[in-house]
């Protein structure tokens, strides 16, 4: 079967390439399973949890920021201004994170899309584990 | 030339301290470039999906962009300035400075008014010390960038492109124009670095003149949730990522120049040390063919007096 090259690339560097058996991503419509000989596609993501799976069986979980994803045939490429993985991320950072975003206030957009980011950095590592 | 010795002595030792300092300066900004081309080669693989994405969106949509329009009769222009936060790097301040005002210039030739942006310390000095208006200054970064400030400028700068209004009421809203131009310096080379001018926007649409290779053919992709809205979040990203392209070019390009400046101001020392080597040497003969002189005069005075 074939599969699918995968490419996790932040603004400043490319945090993770290789090939994969699925990737799970979270777009503006919803959650997106996306498996070999996936029709050609270009969407928005939103600040969320990306599933990658190996081909041996392992899983990679990363925390992305709002960006887009572009699927071409079997090349996967997930672009964010900031993307880790989840080993990468330091837990109580991100926790810190969290409490800040939170007393930032959740009335303006800014703020709210800090808690995202930090929810979803949190909800990564969880996730790896 | 009728310096005494202790003085010479003084200036060697002088110049052999600043020699210490360029000398390092050169080694720092050496050891530097090589970071700042590794990131300029970790930034790219993100400009270049980032290319291939929205000329997928161009291709295959007919959707009009403010970012792409252009303005019939355009009255005012923004000039995004990138120099450096720090001297000692020969000419790199000022020739980038140059062509921005040549760049100026030839807008107003053109009869439009001119808004300055300024990122790097030494570009602000130079404006305000001519009493010249700048509407906003960023500095403190200019040999890392990260990619956090071109997001920064590149926001700003929409904001700017995107208001219409060129006299703004409220605060913080950057005067309406009508395009953006910058001005960075390009890294050719180790040895050569160009200042260079590059409109932002409206963002040119340029049509390959070449064929694609065959597996560059962009597939007929779905856009989710729609053409227009995945362009609206696209183009902004792409003048993002333009604008950290320039300043990390601008960054390899400054620590380059410093790094020059800097190798022949170490060459210049030591041929200074040489010199005043030299120079000390024949005061401290001159010395003693005196001293030697004058004792021997002393003694022949004195076998003369024995004599008689």
């Amino acid at each position: 079967m074939a599969s699918l090259r995968v490419e996790l690339v932040a603004a400043d560097r490319l945090v993770w390439s290789g090939d994969a058996k699925r990737v799970i991503a979270r777009t503006v419509e919803g959650d997106v399973g996306i498996l070999p000989n996936h029709a050609p596609m270009l969407s928005l993501m939103i600040s969320g949890v990306v599933d990658i799976q190996t081909p041996d069986e392992e899983t990679l979980v990363a925390a992305v920021d709002a960006g887009f994803l572009s699927v071409a045939e079997n090349r996967v490429s997930i672009l964010a201004e900031r993307a880790d993985l989840s080993h990468d991320i330091d837990l109580e950072q991100a926790r810190a994170e969290l409490e800040r975003a939170h007393a930032a206030g959740e009335n303006d957009d800014e703020a709210t899309a800090a808690v995202r980011q930090a929810e979803a950095r949190i909800r990564a590592v969880e996730r790896a584990r | 030339m009728a310096l005494s010795l202790r003085e010479y002595r003084a200036r060697i030792k002088s110049t052999e301290s600043m020699k210490k300092i360029t000398r390092a300066m050169e080694l720092i900004a050496a050891s530097r470039i090589i970071k700042a081309q590794q990131r300029a080669q970790a930034a790219a693989p993100y400009s270049r999906e980032l290319t291939r994405a929205v000329s997928a969106v161009a291709t295959y949509s007919n959707e009009d962009h403010a970012l792409t329009t252009e303005v019939e009769n355009p009255t005012r222009a923004a000039v995004l300035v990138i120099t450096s936060d720090r001297g000692l790097a020969g000419a790199y301040s000022s020739s980038v400075l140059k062509e921005a005002e040549s760049l100026v210039e030839k807008l107003r030739g053109e009869g439009k008014d001119v808004d300055l942006y300024i990122s790097g310390r030494k570009g602000e000095a130079y404006y305000r010390f001519r009493q010249r208006p700048v509407v906003q200054v960023w500095s403190g970064f200019s040999d890392q960038p990260t990619y956090d400030v071109a997001a920064d400028i590149g926001a700003t700068l929409i904001q700017a492109f995107l208001n219409t209004d060129p006299a703004p009421s409220e605060a913080g809203v950057p005067p309406g124009v009508d395009e953006v131009h910058v001005v960075y310096t390009r890294f050719v080379s180790m040895l050569r670095q160009e200042p260079n001018t590059i409109r932002l926007v409206p963002l040119e649409i340029v049509e390959g003149t070449e064929p694609p290779e065959k597996s560059e053919v962009l597939p007929l992709y779905e856009f989710e949730p729609n053409a227009g809205e995945v362009l609206d979040a696209l183009l902004p990203k792409y003048v993002q990522s333009r604008i950290y392209f320039c300043l990390l070019q601008a960054a390899a390009s400054e620590l380059a120049s410093r790094q020059k400046a800097m190798k022949s101001a170490t060459d210049n020392a030591e041929e200074l040390i040489k010199k005043y080597t030299r120079i000390a040497n024949q005061a401290r003969q001159a010395g003693i063919t005196q001293e030697i002189s004058e004792i021997v005069g002393g003694v022949n005075a004195l076998a003369d007096a024995a004599s008689e």
